[in-house]
């Protein structure tokens, strides 16, 4: 049995004006990856050969065991795909998509996909060009998460979605969850729905990936710490230390390796530690962003 | 079913400490009997709506406390004895104290003054 839903090795894709170099990262299957990165960062490209629409030119990819591109189809009959531009008929209704669904996909769950027209808030009857984008969302869930697919591939699900529908859609995600032989991989740009609901967390800039870890590890890595500088002492550099702001005796520092020998280190060099800061994604994300500018630029 | 659960984003505290005292706290009250089966870990966390490797890590931790244990493939139960009242106790004395401590110094108080005072409340209760 494979315990790995996806995996990344060493991909390459080259653009006239963008590439993406050396892309690694793996995901387990029963857990949750959240896919996060700016505007323009590689996540749909990843997402496109994820899905073996696109062809890397170097590197293994492979999902739900399948190689891909070179076993696609096999592949597909397990994954339910939601991508940006929603492929829904304008004039056909709701409910057509849903047969229409279920006259491919012999694990189409009736039951289940009435469940989540409730939950949705969705009209069967309802014709898709008379929905609102949020709902055209929702719709598009629905089709892909009642046939039950081994593995969901979400771009992007819960952007332009009201604060109501977001909560439905994470919890109805979560709910797949509860299946542990179940996998979703969902890009975002909002790293609070990826922080609530993520096991597995990948940050991509600029065509590579910057970290990839477990969600709380992540949160364990990264501190800011308030130290003050008294007389006579001084801050050496330390490798762990990825910023530092303030000029006074006051500094606060940022490091993404924390661990109670780097408090004891700054101790024992004659420094107080003021606070000791959890920081949440967002703060993480930005932080861990313009540290790798800095590392592109210096 | 879990709506008792009281789970905070802006809570300073991280995910899986709230969910430790949220589950020792329905312990304490005795929402959640000696040896009773508990939520799974997946089920409680597509309830929540928090991620399963957050609950996982309280589970853990719950379990290395001795307050839960899990039987591999039969779920988690609540310890037979959990040895949580006294704990939970424990932690708000020292809330309690340290409140005290810092008000004491607010106030310019002697050590001795304090003790006096605190001794006074003893002999009330």
């Amino acid at each position: 049995m494979n315990r790995l839903a996806v995996q990344f090795e060493h991909v390459s894709k080259t653009y006239r004006l963008f590439k993406l170099e050396d892309i690694s990262f793996s995901l387990p299957t029963g857990s949750i990856m959240g896919f996060i990165g700016t505007n323009g960062a590689g996540k749909s490209t990843c997402i496109r050969i994820l899905m073996g629409l696109v062809h890397q030119e170097a590197g293994h990819v492979k999902v739900l065991g399948q190689p891909m591109p070179a076993q696609q189809a096999k592949a597909k009959e397990d994954i339910g795909f939601v991508s940006e531009d929603l492929r829904l008929y304008k004039a056909a209704t709701l409910e057509w998509h849903m047969n229409f669904i279920a006259s491919i996909y012999p694990s189409w769950d009736a039951t289940y996909a009435k469940h989540l027209l409730q939950s949705f808030d969705l009209k069967a009857k309802q014709q898709i060009k008379g929905l609102s984008h949020g709902q055209r969302v929702k719709a598009a869930l629905l089709l892909v998460l009642a046939h039950r697919p081994k593995l969901l591939v979400l771009d992007e699900p819960t952007t332009g979605l009201d604060p109501i529908a977001r909560s439905e859609v994470l919890g109805e995600l979560m709910q797949v969850l509860t299946d542990e032989e179940r996998t979703v991989f969902f890009s975002s740009q909002n790293t609070l729905d990826v922080e609530q609901i993520s096991d597995q967390i990948t940050f991509i800039n600029q065509g590579k990936i910057i970290d990839s870890s477990d969600k709380e590890s992540y949160l364990e890595r990264w501190r800011r710490i308030q130290l003050e500088i008294p007389d006579g002492t001084t801050l050496t550099p330390r490798p762990e230390v990825i910023s530092s702001s303030g000029t006074g005796r006051l500094i606060t520092i940022t490091t993404n390796q924390f661990s109670p020998a780097l408090t004891a280190a700054y101790t024992a060099t004659g420094v107080i530690i003021h606070a000791i800061e959890a920081m949440t994604l967002e703060e993480i994300f930005i932080a861990n962003v313009k540290h790798h500018k800095q590392a592109v630029s210096a | 079913m879990h709506s008792n659960f009281l789970i905070s984003q802006t809570d300073g505290r991280p995910m899986y400490l709230q969910i430790m005292q949220q589950i020792k706290q329905h312990i304490a009250v005795g929402d959640w009997a000696a040896g009773q089966e508990i939520p799974s870990i997946r089920q409680l966390a597509a309830d929540l709506r928090v991620s399963v490797i957050t609950v996982k890590r309280a589970y853990l931790e719950l379990e290395r406390e001795g307050i839960i244990f899990t039987q591999h493939g039969k779920g988690s139960r609540v310890a037979l004895e959990p040895s949580i009242q006294p704990q939970l106790h424990q932690q708000e004395l020292q809330t309690h104290l340290q409140e005290a401590a810092r008000l004491s110094k607010l106030l310019g108080l002697e050590t001795e003054e304090l003790v006096a005072q605190l001794r006074q409340q003893l002999q009330n209760t």
